[in-house]
């Protein structure tokens, strides 16, 4: 779909105040000239500093005990071993270099789980940038790892506790700082959210996991996928994976949203208890472009729910919404305990511990490999460590398969 | 000449902003009132978004309290005809409420809806031109006006784009950022000044005006009128966290609407000294 407009058919364009329309002409025409174009040689050192800073490219490993489980070739690939434990550092890199091609002297960001605030502050260290970081209250005390890497490579990080405390807030926040400062500070968008150019640009930062998985899917495998599926929280993921998938007719691609305790909404209290906004959002404006959003009757955004922090938020990629819309992309949910499940269940059968945000993918392909083909690729868009006490907290009250008896090390006194 | 226009007509106007509902229904309504008795021209009603990217702290948080206490779209529209005002209302809210509103998955419905209750134009800060097209047509078609903000940043083509699209009067932002009562003006609102000034459109300028010093320097800039916010939220906030009576705060409101009301006289008069300001 179009880069240039910035419609992804009827969704997407510029919802902003006026003051920051300048800023976004000015990065529109930076991203068609640096980009698209490639003019002076921007593209090629960002793929220079995304080997050699970042690690890329990342592996596509054979999941042997899940393929032996689910009777088929299940591959993942591992975003988790990118520099930083997640696929945020992709545009997050991307974006803080182009701003110094733009010869913008400040780097603002919001970050949910803390991943994409974690690869800014890492791309910010890296390429000399000053960076603050924008997190909601209840996510600071939900991601404290995070918030101390980020610290630890000189980001602030500024608590927001407007609201519920949560993304949604953050990134409204964020806003208004890049209003205020518009002129020498660039908003690191962390998803392919946000008004055009950026979900098409983050898209772009984030193409080469699929650039990658699709060349390693066809070596290993000795062909395409029959399905690809990765978690849907804003997107990035979700379009970096599938971006080089769209035009192969027969890869069917699934979007994994959260499904959180329920997909039943409180309109009276605007609260949804899930993420899921592809399978149960409205048509709608938020953040600066036309999307799906959680909603209710009035058009007020609601409180959304994950048990992951990176999936929740009440919008999603105007992209994705479209290729939803024309039944390119399924979307599909796995509610809280599936994630959990799908958590302890990779730890356990392949030593890898993901992020519960990617859980979700690996909660769905349990229920429905039947469904999915002979050879699926699940992204594992990042690792579980900034999850633990999480993980920890929402296993203990539940019976969640596969998961060990905390309580055992609580009374021995801990780890 | 539309009732905007006229409100504009007889020397620099005063255009005081309050969210409807805050911090309740019956109070606000108090409070609206109260600014029309104390020199109001136009009045600006924010109707309450859950995610207002342009306001500052302040009004932010009148947004909540005017959430919290149940203020929707339709409680709005009762609110405007349950207010015994006189002066042009012009409604200040986010895209989305207005695209909801209704049936027809269009701007239409909430245009229409709202030029009944007595609304007379509308500010949409987060609708740049470029996306205006839907609600300039149903203003036309439902006789209302769409003001446009013209920020800081604003510049050539943008500057062209947005006059063609203007009615009622252009807000004038006169410093970068969100909403928010400031001790210093910026000089940026003489230079945004300039760049209107050849518009046919009355000029308003707003952000960060809270004393009546403010009020007239501005129009002593070249402002046909000052849009004031934060300074006149900030009084109802005070109120709410003191539990002062809704009469009272309503009194306070009222003359810190003359204050405000008599600096942009004396902007426009060009030959008094400014008085010491209240507080």
């Amino acid at each position: 779909m179009s880069s240039h407009t910035g419609k992804f058919d009827e969704y997407g364009g510029q919802y902003v105040p006026e003051a920051l329309m300048p800023a976004i002409e000015e990065l529109e025409d930076a991203y068609e000239r640096y980009v698209l174009d490639n003019e002076d040689g921007f593209m090629d050192e960002f793929r220079q500093r995304l080997a050699d800073f970042g690690g890329r490219p990342t592996p596509l490993q054979r999941a042997d005990r899940l393929s032996e489980r689910y009777d088929a070739e299940v591959y993942l690939k591992r975003e988790d071993l990118l520099h930083g434990g997640a696929h945020k550092l992709n545009n997050a890199l991307g974006q803080v270099l182009l701003a110094k091609y733009m010869g913008k002297d400040r780097i603002i960001a919001e970050t949910g789980a803390g991943q994409h605030g974690t690869a800014t502050a890492m791309a910010c260290a890296h390429l000399g940038m000053p960076c603050e970081v924008y997190m909601g209250r209840r996510d600071i005390n939900r991601q404290r790892p995070n918030v101390f890497r980020m610290r630890l490579n000189g980001a602030e990080v500024t608590p927001v506790t407007v609201g519920r405390g949560t993304l949604k807030e953050a990134i409204s926040e964020t806003m208004r700082d890049w209003a205020e400062n518009v002129e020498d500070t660039h908003y690191v968008i962390g998803s392919v959210v946000g008004p055009h150019p950026f979900p098409a640009m983050v898209r772009d930062f984030q193409r080469v996991i699929s650039e990658e998985a699709r060349e390693q899917t066809r070596e290993k495998a000795g062909r395409l996928p029959d399905s690809v599926l990765t978690c849907a929280g804003g997107g990035s993921n979700t379009m970096g994976l599938f971006a080089e998938f769209v035009d192969d007719e027969s890869v069917d691609l699934y979007a994994v949203e959260a499904g959180g305790s329920s997909l039943e909404v409180d309109e009276a209290e605007g609260v949804a208890p899930n993420s899921a906004t592809l399978s149960t959002g409205t048509e709608g404006i938020l953040h600066g472009s036309r999307t799906r959003i959680l909603q209710d009757g009035d058009g007020q955004i609601m409180e959304s729910h994950s048990v992951s922090a990176g999936l929740d938020y009440a919008g999603v990629g105007p992209e994705l919404a479209a290729l939803v819309d024309r039944d390119r992309v399924t979307a599909v949910n796995v509610g809280d305990d599936g994630a959990l499940a799908g958590f302890h269940r990779l730890s356990q059968l392949e030593g890898i511990i993901p992020a519960l945000e990617s859980a979700h993918a690996l909660g769905y392909v349990e229920d429905h490999h039947e469904e999915l083909g002979e050879v699926i690729l699940v992204n594992v868009s990042g690792r579980g460590d900034k999850d633990l006490e999480t993980v920890l907290e929402e296993t203990h009250d539940r019976d969640i398969e596969g998961a060990p008896d905390m309580d055992t090390f609580e009374s021995t006194g801990g780890f | 000449m539309s009732r905007i226009a006229e409100a504009f007509a007889d020397g620099p106007a005063f255009v005081p902003y309050l969210a409807a509902g805050d911090p309740d229904y019956e109070s606000s309504l108090a409070y609206v009132e109260a600014l029309e008795r104390g020199g109001a021209d136009v009045i600006e009603l924010g109707l309450p978004f859950s995610e207002p990217i342009a306001e500052g702290p302040t009004i932010q948080s009148a947004i909540v309290r005017a959430l919290e206490a149940g203020m929707t779209p339709t409680r709005y529209f009762e609110f405007v005809e349950d207010l015994a005002v006189d002066v042009p209302l012009v409604c200040m809210t986010y895209y989305n409420l207005i695209y909801q509103f209704g049936e027809g998955g269009g701007p239409d419905d909430f245009v229409r809806r709202a030029a009944e209750a007595g609304i007379d134009g509308f500010v949409v800060p987060d609708l740049p031109a470029e996306e205006a097209e839907p609600l300039r047509e149903a203003c036309d078609e439902h006789g209302c006006e769409l003001v446009f903000i013209v920020a800081p940043t604003t510049r050539g083509e943008r500057l062209e784009r947005i006059m063609s699209q203007v009615s009622g009067y252009v807000y004038v932002q006169a410093r970068l950022g969100t909403t928010g009562a400031r001790t210093n003006l910026s000089d940026r609102a003489a230079e945004s000044l300039e760049r209107v000034a050849e518009w046919d459109v009355p000029k308003a300028v707003g952000f960060g005006i809270s004393t009546g010093e403010h009020a007239q320097r501005v129009v002593e800039a070249g402002a046909d009128g000052v849009i004031v916010g934060s300074a006149l939220v900030d009084i109802v906030a005070q109120g709410v966290e003191r539990g002062d009576p809704a009469v009272t705060v309503a009194s306070r409101l009222e003359g810190k609407a003359r204050e405000l009301k008599a600096g942009a006289l004396r902007g426009a008069s060009g030959n008094e000294r400014p008085h010491p300001e209240r507080t």
